[in-house]
């Protein structure tokens, strides 16, 4: 048993209990924060893959800003706890059931016997001098040049979603519009000439 | 060693349990978008694990993509969620009939 495996099982126990963790609290907050450990641990073992890059990005983009997000809806809204729990129990056999035959018939086709270290050898570890970001970096900016910016794209196209779906106007907003007031126009929009008969004024007894 | 059969089954077992956690919480909509969320991830990690054995950074790559997707579909999704808070004042998923689905 080497320290790596080891380092292997610890880590992977942590990221299954937690997940256990996700979908078995009551409190979504909870959820959201057994999700953070399980990205967190997650990001541990891509470590282990030497996929440094991915691994810093899944804690500084998921952690760091998707998580907060989820946090913050989470609190925002007001949520029947009671409710939400409905059916709970009753659902538990048959999504122990499905999640347990799907784990199943994945293990025959992943297990061992196909992806086990005589079938695929663990390449040699990368030399210290090897940087994964720049490997990762030559090959997005060259080959994957199209995509990228496909997918920067997208992120604009979630900005605008986000921000047009939840933007609304306030009644209460008492907010000025600089537009309409340079707008106006010397003679009819300051001052009202009003025709009106003439008046005489009373002298006071 | 670490085989690579270990961490696609590390995988498996991640999508079950998100499988599962969709039946159980199928009520709540913030759930269901985090265990789509671990779905993801499950994903990722077969991804980085073929790419590390197979010696090939496309996997890699197509991980950062998927994060990509990823982050704007939580973000898109959840404002549907605070607009439709914000119009029916629930989000239970029983509730949510206006399409008679």
């Amino acid at each position: 048993m080497t320290f790596e495996k080891i380092l292997f099982y610890v880590f992977s126990v942590i990221l299954v209990l937690s997940a256990t963790m996700v979908i078995t609290r009551r409190d979504p907050v909870h959820s959201a924060l057994f999700l953070v450990l399980a990205f967190f641990t997650s990001a541990i073992l891509w470590m282990l893959l030497e996929a440094e890059f991915l691994a810093i990005v899944l804690v500084l983009v998921y952690v760091g800003a998707v998580m907060v997000l989820f946090l913050f809806v989470v609190m925002m809204l007001d949520t029947d706890k009671a409710a939400m729990r409905a059916g709970f129990v009753k659902m538990m056999p048959v999504g122990l059931i499905v999640a347990g035959t799907m784990a199943f018939e994945m293990f025959l086709i992943v297990g061992p016997q196909y992806f086990g270290l005589d079938k695929f050898a663990m390449p040699a570890p990368h030399p210290a001098d090897y940087s994964n970001t720049e490997e990762l970096g030559r090959v997005l900016y060259t080959v994957y040049m199209y995509p990228v910016e496909i997918a920067a794209v997208i992120l604009l196209v979630g900005i605008i979603a986000a921000i047009g779906l939840t933007m609304r106007k306030r009644p209460d907003n008492k907010s000025l519009d600089p537009s309409e007031q340079v707008k106006v126009t010397k003679g009819t929009d300051r001052i009202r000439v009003v025709k009106m008969a003439s008046e005489i004024k009373q002298e006071a007894k | 060693m670490i085989a690579l059969s270990d961490y696609l089954m590390l995988g498996a077992i991640l999508f079950s349990l998100s499988i599962a956690g969709i039946f159980l919480n199928r009520k709540n909509v913030i759930i269901i978008l985090m265990c789509v969320e671990l779905m993801l991830l499950a994903v990722n990690m077969n991804f980085i694990a073929f790419s590390r054995f197979l010696d090939d950074s496309a996997g890699q790559v197509f991980v950062f993509f998927i994060l990509t997707v990823a982050a704007a579909e939580a973000a898109i999704g959840l404002a549907i969620l605070i607009v439709l808070f914000r119009n029916r004042r629930t989000i239970n998923v029983a509730d949510l009939d206006a399409l008679k689905g």
